[in-house]
């Protein structure tokens, strides 16, 4: 008996009783559909994430102070071990570190700042001018923080359009005396509109000169350096490089962590990776519970054909024939059910972006493939009992069912 | 063709033994019409089963053709009911879901036969019973007697060496009956070896051989001339 008649024989014992079928496959489509959901929810989160971390600007190294373990996880800075890193020291990066086209450093504080009667809190960045370079931030009106405001130490902010669209609505800022933390700063240039990245809104931030930001937080510490590479296969000597110099200017210690941004990527990568697969192991739990309901639904369609099977064998079946046809059943059902749930999961997938826009996804290959290829395997797993029950059937005992 | 010699089939219900064949010897040559008769309880259907290969006796030898049966496999029973016996029985057994056409195919399908052919092949046999006009109904469209005609035409499709009937008339009326008992007597003078197991006199009557069972044993052994 060849297969393509086995497959004809399940196939019209599915259709004789399609409500009872349809509601088996039920199980199956539902999970097949979590799967290939959630898996593209986890997937649309890296992609998003990625997208995000390289639109910072392009082979950037974050140099922060303290000491942190290679795989992640923070050390707070703890007085007496740790050297701050300094303005003087990026300057000596700046200098010194051929391979770095910038080092930024960068001051982060939050303060209040005011206009007439209007007044706000506001993150504000102690910044120089390269930081438009490597953040890839631009000033739309005026002009950034400059070299000389930073040597100077001029009070000078540069506005990020959400706080100069609150202070200043459609009027001209620029020129205009803003009180920062009480400090009078002259607003010399806009920002370009961005958006949030990665849940930060940086158009609602204002920008100092590195030097002046030091001041308005009375520190002579940096948050941290940003320097970045020409090109991303100059990182490693890069960091060597860095690592060299500020050893050598923090008292032959290496008490700093250069943090690249392929690790930085690998790290949230691998964190979305487990959030992902989490994700889909629950939504496999629930393809395993349809797969349970497809061998209850075979084991009653095996006692209820009892009779049938019992005629079959009288006619000549074999004890492989029957099984075939059962197993062929099972496997039709969680397959069809398999299919069916890929297209409705693949169509919500594409479908949830549209009305849900903080809820990115991405349909990847394989978890089509794999919720596929599940759901086939639970059919053949969940099919083996009932069919092998069906194919161990005395054929005069069979016969004998009423 | 068909050679039992001191046959026995005991089953186990728990602690205790209930031999059902208690040493059947029998022979049967080719073209017999043969009746089984008995009391219900008396082993006739049992004898039947083990004689289409359907069970193995507890004890002794069944040769079917030359063939010792009682060690075949059970793929191998398969294959011998499926070629070379046809079951008829009391209470029809088609298959629900199919055409009469599809219920004379099945034997087919188990010998492999392609489906063009098995299909030139079982509509002959409709014909021979007389329901080319219902080849396309399900069982449940045909009468009592029809879906007889189709068990008949599904146990002759494979041209086999012999026909068993388990009281093939037990559920019909007497006229669908006696078409039935004409059909089988009718396939006997073509040449066919058919075995009909019955306690019905007026369906024995009709047989060349009326062999008598009691209590799993042959009473009387008689031949018709």
């Amino acid at each position: 008996m060849n297969f393509l008649e086995t497959f004809q024989v399940s196939f019209e014992a599915i259709l004789s009783n399609k409500v009872r079928a349809g509601l088996t496959m039920l199980g199956v489509i539902i999970g097949v559909m979590a799967v290939i959901l959630l898996v593209s929810i986890g997937e649309g989160a890296r992609v998003y994430i990625t997208k995000e971390l390289t639109g910072l600007g392009t082979n950037l190294l974050i140099i922060t102070p303290g000491k942190t373990s290679a795989s992640g996880g923070f050390h707070p800075p703890s007085a007496g071990t740790v050297r701050k890193l300094t303005y003087d020291d990026s300057l000596a990066l700046k200098r010194r570190v051929w391979l770095l086209t910038d080092a930024v450093p960068i001051v982060l504080g939050t303060g209040r700042i005011k206009y007439t009667n209007l007044g706000r809190d506001v993150m504000i960045i102690g910044v120089t001018p390269e930081f438009q370079r490597v953040r890839n931030l631009f000033v739309d009106s005026g002009s950034y923080v400059t070299q000389g405001d930073v040597d100077s130490k001029f009070k000078v902010v540069v506005l990020g359009t959400k706080v100069k669209e609150e202070l200043f609505g459609d009027q001209n800022a620029l020129g205009k005396v803003v009180m920062l933390s009480d400090v009078r700063y002259r607003v010399v240039g806009v920002m370009r509109k961005k958006g949030t990245s990665l849940g930060m809104d940086v158009d609602d931030v204002v920008y100092v000169p590195v030097t002046s930001g030091q001041e308005l937080f009375d520190t002579d510490a940096l948050f941290e350096i940003i320097a970045s590479t020409p090109h991303a296969e100059d990182t490693d000597r890069a960091i060597a490089q860095i690592k060299d110099i500020l050893i050598k200017r923090h008292a032959h210690r290496e008490d700093f962590t250069i943090q690249t941004q392929g690790a930085m990527l690998d790290t949230m990568n691998t964190i979305l990776g487990v959030l992902t697969a989490v994700l889909g192991g629950i939504a496999g739990i629930s393809l395993l519970v349809g797969g349970i309901g497809i061998m209850n639904i075979m084991l009653v369609s095996v006692r209820e054909r009892t009779r049938e099977i019992g005629i079959r064998k009288a006619l000549g079946a074999r004890n492989s024939d029957i099984m075939a046809q059962f197993m062929i059943e099972a496997v039709t059902l969680s397959g069809a059910g398999g299919v069916l749930g890929i297209f409705i999961g693949v169509g919500l997938a594409l479908l949830i972006p549209l009305f849900i826009d903080v809820l990115p996804t991405s349909v990847s290959f394989w978890s089509i493939a794999m919720a596929f290829t599940f759901s086939g395997a639970v059919g053949i797993f969940f099919g083996v009992y009932p069919a092998s029950k069906a194919a161990q059937q005395d054929p005069i005992q069979a016969l004998r069912f009423e | 063709m068909i050679d039992l010699s001191n046959i026995t089939k005991t089953y186990h219900m728990g602690e205790v033994a209930i031999t059902v064949l208690a040493g059947i010897t029998l022979n049967i040559k080719q073209g017999e019409l043969i009746a089984i008769m008995g009391p219900s309880g008396s082993g006739k259907s049992t004898l039947m089963h083990i004689v289409g290969c359907l069970d193995r006796p507890t004890s002794g030898v069944y040769r079917f053709e030359n063939r010792e049966i009682s060690t075949l496999s059970d793929d191998e029973l398969a294959s011998v009911r499926n070629v070379k016996i046809g079951f008829v029985f009391q209470t029809f057994n088609l298959l629900p879901r199919l055409t009469a056409l599809k219920n004379v195919e099945v034997p087919l399908i188990y010998s492999g036969v392609p489906a063009r052919v098995r299909k030139e092949r079982a509509m002959p046999m409709l014909e021979r019973v007389g329901l080319a006009e219902r080849m396309y109904h399900k069982p449940t469209e045909l009468s009592g007697g029809q879906q007889q005609r189709v068990a008949i035409a599904r146990a002759l499709v494979n041209n086999p060496a012999l026909l068993l009937a388990d009281e093939p008339t037990g559920n019909l009326d007497s006229r669908s009956g006696e078409e039935i008992l004409n059909i089988l007597t009718g396939l006997n003078q073509q040449g066919v070896t058919i075995i009909i197991v019955t306690h019905d006199q007026n369906v024995a009557g009709r047989c060349k051989r009326k062999i008598h069972l009691k209590d799993g044993q042959i009473l009387e052994d008689q031949v018709v001339t």
